[in-house]
């Protein structure tokens, strides 16, 4: 098997030497092994529940190259498992914290910093310089993206996601081996499975997948073991039962099949929002428009408007207008939130979902319903210049 | 014969809170026509309107994905596991 890193190049200094003696000493690791890992660089999409465990462990032994993709903040509700950030923490940037950290474990680590949000524009350019992605994303947009990013770089993916106490993991994009999209061809439609937010999460179990990611992530490195190529570990916490699941290749795979029709990167919010299979929304009802300039005046002039987002909760963190946020998928149980007495002004991204959302609520009986033509985006062009767009 | 089908954490709720459901069936279509039967709110979660297998739902005979096998023709006994392995995103 052709080795994936080539360590020949690397140097390890005495300390160095001292520090990782106790993988030195194993036959599975020596010290050719060790340069493996110092030659090597890795990249860890996101650096929260999974995210921690992984990069304190590629840290602690030696990773030559880490580098960490993240934007957010650190919430104080993060604290329950994401292990890289204290309590003195919230606040910052996630990135900044989990730095900190990882230097004061290993200063030999070099680490690169990307404070930004992943996207169809950066993710190629920021994978071209690394040799692993370690997706530990929260969220099926990022991790399509991820995993299209990485097949069309040609490096492996190593899978990690949990729901509460059940969690996946597994390698994608391996040399002859499956892709996500091998085993998920499409995403469910938004609000149908629940965020951790939402649903609630085992604060152990993400430390739990995530030391799984970072073993695999070292045994591609090293070339040693059965690494979880076409193989998908599935993990009952509660149970303390691990299975496992055959994943193949699919020769019709639109990314990594033997005629692939996916060359570039796409919109991914696109593909998990306005592709999910249920799209009922009627095109030959008008549906009622507000332009963002007149609700920018209106608001200005506090008019009693309620203004419901309908995007998911990671399109909130990016960018809001400090909206009521109940996404899409989830409007039908949580309609009770919403005053039908008050006017409501309905957004999303571009106003293809809150225009749905608007549709649901005038057949539910809402009569003060608008959607914001042109959606967030359209307020980013033309009333504040300041936000984001994404 | 009774086969097991094992029932993912966010399918529970519709599947009266149970981890595990008893289904009697030869092939992979019947064990899920009648977990369906039993379990009527798991329906929507499992099928699209036209009565199709959502896409974003993947069902293993023990450990074959069924696509590989014969759909929902796959023939099951009772010593085989039925796995419903839904998409999950949560990373943190």
């Amino acid at each position: 098997m052709a080795d994936l890193i080539d360590g020949s190049q690397a140097t390890l200094s005495n300390e160095e030497i001292l520090r990782y003696s106790r993988h030195l000493i194993m036959p599975e690791v020596t010290l050719e092994g060790q340069k493996k890992l110092k030659a090597a660089r890795v990249l860890c999409v996101g650096t929260g529940g999974l995210g921690s465990p992984l990069a304190l462990y590629l840290t602690a032994a030696g990773v030559g190259t880490l580098g960490l993709v993240d934007f957010d903040v650190v919430d104080y509700t993060n604290l329950q498992r994401q292990i890289l950030h204290h309590t003195s923490d919230v606040g910052r940037l996630k990135i900044d914290s989990a730095i900190d950290k990882l230097t004061a474990i290993n200063p030999f680590v070099e680490i690169k910093r990307f404070d930004t949000y992943l996207n169809s524009q950066n993710a190629l350019e920021i994978f071209s310089g690394f040799d692993i992605i370690a997706d530990g994303t929260d969220n099926f947009a990022t991790r399509y993206l991820v995993n299209d990013a990485s097949v069309l770089s040609g490096k492996p993916n190593v899978y990690a996601s949990i729901f509460r106490f059940e969690g996946q993991a597994s390698i994608f994009g391996a040399k002859d081996g499956p892709c996500y999209r091998c085993l998920y061809p499409d995403p469910p439609p938004p609000g149908l499975v629940p965020s951790c937010a939402e649903g609630g999460v085992l604060g152990v179990l993400p430390g739990l997948l995530g030391i799984i990611q970072a073993t695999e992530v070292i045994k591609l490195i090293l070339g040693a073991g059965e690494p979880l190529v076409g193989r998908l570990l599935l993990v009952d916490a509660l149970a303390m039962r691990f299975r496992e699941l055959r994943v193949r290749r699919n020769p019709e795979c639109p990314v990594c099949g033997t005629h692939p029709t996916v060359k570039h990167l796409i919109d991914y919010n696109q593909f998990c929002g306005i592709r999910g299979e249920d799209s009922e929304a009627s095109n030959n009802v008008k549906i009622p428009e507000i332009q963002p300039e007149e609700l920018k005046r209106r608001l200005d002039a506090n008019d009693d408007i309620f203004v419901l987002d309908v995007r998911e909760p990671h399109e909130y963190k990016i960018v809001n207008i400090n909206g009521h946020l109940i996404p899409l998928g989830d409007l039908p149980t949580r309609i009770h939130e919403l005053d039908s007495s008050r006017e409501i002004v309905v957004h999303c991204k571009s106003g293809m979902r809150s225009a749905k959302a608007v549709d649901f609520l005038r057949k539910s009986g809402f009569k003060r319903v608008s959607n914001l033509a042109g959606g967030i985006l359209a307020w980013a062009d033309r009333v504040d210049r300041s936000l984001p767009k994404y | 014969m009774p086969i097991k089908v094992l029932i993912p954490t966010p399918l529970r709720p519709y599947a009266g809170k149970q981890s595990v459901v008893e289904v009697t069936a030869q092939t992979a279509g019947e064990a899920l026509s009648d977990l369906v039967a039993q379990h009527p709110d798991l329906r929507k979660h499992l099928f699209s309107e036209d009565g199709k297998l959502r896409s974003f739902v993947n069902v293993y005979v023990n450990d074959e994905d069924i696509r590989y096998l014969s759909k929902e023709a796959t023939l099951v006994k009772e010593t085989d596991t039925i796995s419903i392995v839904p998409s999950v995103a949560g990373g943190r």
